[in-house]
């Protein structure tokens, strides 16, 4: 069975052969990886280091270790995280490929609108969850499931829609020829050679699910905690900081064991093929197929656009009608009076989305440069990049108490006391951006034809020119992707933000925090104004990024 | 072979490290560093955080990230000391405070905020705090500066937990509101109270607690107590935000339960924040039912600014600052003399007796009781 597809493309020996002829030099590889590295060093590894020896003690992990309910939790978190992870994957395929292999009218708008809910804070999109689920399904399971999907399915669309849109059609259409069905060559070529796409999607899924913490907290209710939630309420609630750090170590270990497992599969089901930097693209022809995009794109906007709505609806709720107050509250034609405020007093709902566009363009350049540098670096290192790599995901799969904790005890001291330096919130942001940016990349640049290579300097290319030709062109699509991933995450993060934030410095997460935290409708229906704004930025940026990439195929 | 690839990476950094004329090493920091430095000069006001930098005449104010004090109710203490405050916000108050026992001794600020009567024990063993004796105790509340005979902190202002409810819920459904605790358990208001977790929210501790109070730490006492309050269909949320908003009848999310746990000031927020301005209260509050909050501020064990810390704590529980903070928080003032507003004055409910628990029985056993509560009641 395997056979035929091994002859055809022989991925393995290819890259051997590649290593021998026309390797990246050394120098060159280590500069690419050095400054992701330092970051990971300085503001992640150290941090956490630094926690675990201040508060980490043989009694803490004696508790952690002995505590029952703690594995009960575990247990939870695992089965919970792989359950949403096979329902993102299963809901996301479809619109991954329509959105990737056909063209039609607002292709670009339906792309934006899927990866809106994917930086929503929790708070907002748990609400508009809470307000829409049937009473029901309140504090279960399934509406834990049902977030999971909704939040993450971006992951899988992105991801794999990513190294879908670039796959030569002519494998099947061979394989057509040859008399497959259409499911056959779905399930035989298709699949096969996304294999690591949807791997690197399901890591990605897997990561975001085990470590949740606000759909959890809303939608699962007290009564389902995970490790996530347990780490956050040792450390907060009972000052147990030592067991806090144990259990997120612990968390850590089964992450970094499920990456470096993703990682393998990436790895193995990796097939060099001749990748298309041109989307090959078409309309949809016939009834069946015109059908088949129409259903996915009504459903994807009816099951986004309708959580969204309940959150406009909530931004102008008033008594029991509705009025725009909170909305001219928030862009100032409101006058405040000294009985009544029109917000929160050192709260600025406007400079909030300043402070967060300022934070968004310094993290995503950050995490751009760091990403694009790095994934380069572990493909070019092959085998032993994956160790890197593994590393780059690892701030992902940390809890957000732990980071935030660590930074206050390893940046404590003169001269590096920086508890308040501004910096430090868009490199938060950066460490959870760059492995997004990895994710994206890396499929497709580890999916580069070695033979391209090959015959690069047959014809007499330099191996960093080789490079430069063949890797650098096919990343800009992907590179854009991942910048825009990287601006929806700085945008919408909220667990890192919270420990770093300063008094005026709120970004719209925390704005929107803070405002649906009192009572009174004008905040909380500000809270929402913010949150709709939010919405609608997240739409505009990844919007400018997919007619950017538009922009390069015309 | 894994082995080996760790060797490589760690090669490789150290020879990008040695190496410092690449391109790419070299892009980073200088594309970071032009916003970061508008950042900074933007918001210069509140980055003076840190005492590292700080001069003598400066302190810095540690609070909860909630604070929503207006900076500018600064501005006489500093025209009176020439000492100028900054504020910096660390958290809810639970992490506020485990951050500052974290690096208790090399403290984030000079005094800080916020530390309630639930966490107040945990403070003091984890010291954090340097004795403070503020020459205002005398005209603060006695039953406040009580808990604190070391003067370790100093009370600055105070609340209560109650249970609201919605009042034209009532009216229109012609059932009486609830008066005691024990009524909450009557098959008359099943289905009908929404309450947070105590190990994930404060306001969920401290009805626990209120509910303690009131029975008896007894498996007869609180915990039947809570037996009956699950048969009684009472609702468990993980957070204020959830049970106020969206579980609530009487809040703008028009939940369906009309009696949550929230504060004593929740009514005249709801009037103060209204839209339409209200006439009256839509909310009210179950007087028996409520938990007594103080919170304290201290100043910061290893400050540098000791003399000028005192001053702002000082500064912190006098009149000109006391009355500002039932509009800013929705907390009581401390000090006895201090006036209040009318909202306050007509909508928010001061029991003469709430109920209370010591801090150090709190310490010693909220960890105990939430678990008993947990399996008791979600289990």
């Amino acid at each position: 069975m395997d056979r035929p597809r091994h002859q055809m493309i022989s991925p393995r020996r290819g890259r051997r052969g590649v290593r021998s002829v026309n390797r990246l030099p050394g120098a060159i590889i280590a500069a690419l990886a050095a400054p992701a590295v330092l970051l990971l060093a300085g503001f992640y590894a150290w941090p956490v280091v630094a926690l675990v020896r201040r508060a980490v003690t043989a009694d803490s992990v004696r508790t952690a270790l002995h505590d029952r309910s703690l594995r009960d939790v575990l247990w939870f978190t695992t089965w919970q995280a792989l359950l949403s992870t096979l329902l993102t994957l299963a809901v996301g395929l479809v619109p991954a490929w329509v959105l990737s292999r056909y063209e039609f009218l607002g292709r670009r708008w339906i792309t934006a609108l899927v990866t809106v809910p994917f930086v929503l804070p929790t708070v907002v999109v748990g609400a508009a969850f809470l307000a829409l689920l049937p009473q029901s399904l309140d504090q279960s399971v399934a509406a834990i499931l049902i977030a999971h999907v909704f939040f993450n399915v971006a992951v899988v669309v992105r991801g794999v829609g990513g190294l879908w849109e670039q796959l030569p059609g002519d494998l099947v259409a061979a394989a057509r020829t040859l008399g497959a069905s259409p499911i056959r060559a779905m399930r035989e070529i298709t699949l096969p050679l996304l294999a690591p796409a949807i791997a690197a999607s399901a890591s990605v899924v897997f990561l975001f699910t085990f470590t949740s913490f606000g759909v959890v907290r809303i939608l699962g209710g007290p009564a389902r905690p995970t490790i996530e939630v347990e780490i956050w309420q040792r450390a907060t609630r009972f000052g147990q900081i030592g067991v806090a750090a144990v259990v997120s170590i612990a968390q850590l270990i089964v992450l970094g064991v499920a990456v470096l497992w993703f990682a393998r599969i990436q790895a193995r089901r990796r097939q060099a093929f001749g990748l298309r930097p041109l989307a090959e693209r078409r309309r949809p022809r016939g009834v069946r197929q015109r059908s088949v995009v129409a259903s996915t794109c009504a459903a994807i906007v009816v099951a986004i656009c309708v959580p969204l709505g309940a959150l406009v609806e909530r931004s102008m709720r008033a008594g029991d009608g509705h009025s725009l107050t909170a909305w001219r509250a928030v862009f100032g034609d409101e006058q405040p009076t000294s009985r009544r405020p029109t917000s929160v007093s050192t709260l600025d709902p406007l400079g909030s989305l300043f402070t967060s566009l300022r934070f968004m363009v310094i993290a995503t350049i950050i995490s751009v440069v760091l990403g694009g540098c790095v994934s380069l670096a572990i493909a070019a290192l092959g085998r032993s990049g994956r160790v890197l790599d593994t590393g780059v995901m690892l701030p992902l799969g940390t809890s957000a108490v732990t980071i935030g904790f660590g930074l206050v005890v390893a940046f404590s001291r003169s001269p590096i006391d920086w508890r308040a330096a501004p910096l430090m919130i868009p490199l938060g942001h950066a460490l959870v951006a760059t492995p997004f940016v990895v994710r994206v990349l890396l499929p497709t640049l580890r999916s580069i034809d070695p033979r391209q290579r090959d015959a690069a300097a047959t014809l007499g290319a330099a191996p960093t020119r080789a490079w430069r030709e063949i890797d650098l062109r096919v990343i800009r699509s992907p590179l854009l992707t991942g910048a825009g991933f990287a601006a929806a995450i700085s945008l919408g993060e909220f667990g890192a933000t919270t420990f770093l934030t300063r008094q005026g410095r709120a970004t719209l997460p925390i704005a929107i925090e803070q405002l649906l935290g009192r009572p009174g409708t004008l905040l909380h229906a500000q809270g929402y104004v913010l949150a709709t704004v939010l919405a609608v930025l997240t739409f505009a940026v990844i919007s400018v990024v997919e007619v950017a990439r538009g922009f390069r195929r015309a | 072979m894994k082995r080996s690839a760790a060797v490589l990476v760690s090669v490789l950094v150290l020879a990008a490290c040695s190496s410092d004329t690449k391109s790419t090493t070299t892009s980073a920091p200088s594309t970071t560093a032009t916003p970061s430095t508008s950042t900074a000069s933007t918001s210069a006001e509140s980055t003076t955080a840190g005492s590292a930098a700080a001069s003598t005449d400066s302190v810095t104010l540690v609070a909860y990230d909630s604070f929503a004090v207006d900076p500018s109710a600064f501005d006489s203490f500093t025209a009176s000391t020439g000492i100028s405050v900054s504020i910096v916000t660390a958290g809810d108050a639970g992490t506020m405070l485990s951050k500052a026992a974290l690096t208790a001794g090399n403290p984030e600020g000079d005094v800080m905020w916020g530390v309630d009567n639930t966490l107040l024990s945990r403070a003091l063993a984890s010291d954090v705090f340097q004795p403070y004796t503020s020459p205002e105790l005398s005209s603060l509340a006695a039953d406040a500066t009580a808990l604190v005979p070391g003067h370790e902190a100093t009370p600055v202002d105070e609340g209560d937990v109650c249970i609201n409810d919605d009042i034209g819920w009532f009216a229109s459904h012609d059932l009486a509101v609830p008066t005691t605790l024990q009524d909450l358990t009557d098959p008359k208001y099943k289905d009908l109270l929404v309450v947070e977790n105590p190990a994930t929210s404060s306001p969920g501790l401290a009805f626990l607690l209120a509910t303690i109070a009131e029975f008896g730490d007894r498996a007869d006492g609180w915990q039947q107590y809570w037996k009956d309050l699950r048969a009684n269909g009472v609702a468990v949320v993980d957070s204020w935000d959830i049970a106020y908003e969206e579980q609530f009848s009487g809040s703008s999310g028009k939940g369906p339960r009309p009696l949550v746990v929230s504060y004593g000031s929740s009514p005249p927020a709801e009037v103060i924040y209204g839209d339409p301005v209200p006439e009256t209260a839509p909310t009210g509050v179950i007087e028996s039912t409520c938990f007594h909050q103080v919170e304290f501020a201290g100043i910061l064990r290893g400050t540098k600014h000791a003399e000028s810390a005192g001053k702002l704590i000082d500064f912190l529980v006098s009149d000109d600052f006391q009355e500002q903070l039932p509009l800013a928080l929705f907390v009581y003032p401390v000090r006895e003399e201090t006036s209040l507003p009318p909202e306050f004055v007509q909508w928010a409910v001061r029991p003469a007796e709430p109920l209370t628990v010591a801090p150090d029985d709190i310490e010693q056993h909220s960890e105990e009781w939430i678990n008993t509560w947990t399996d008791l009641v979600i289990r």
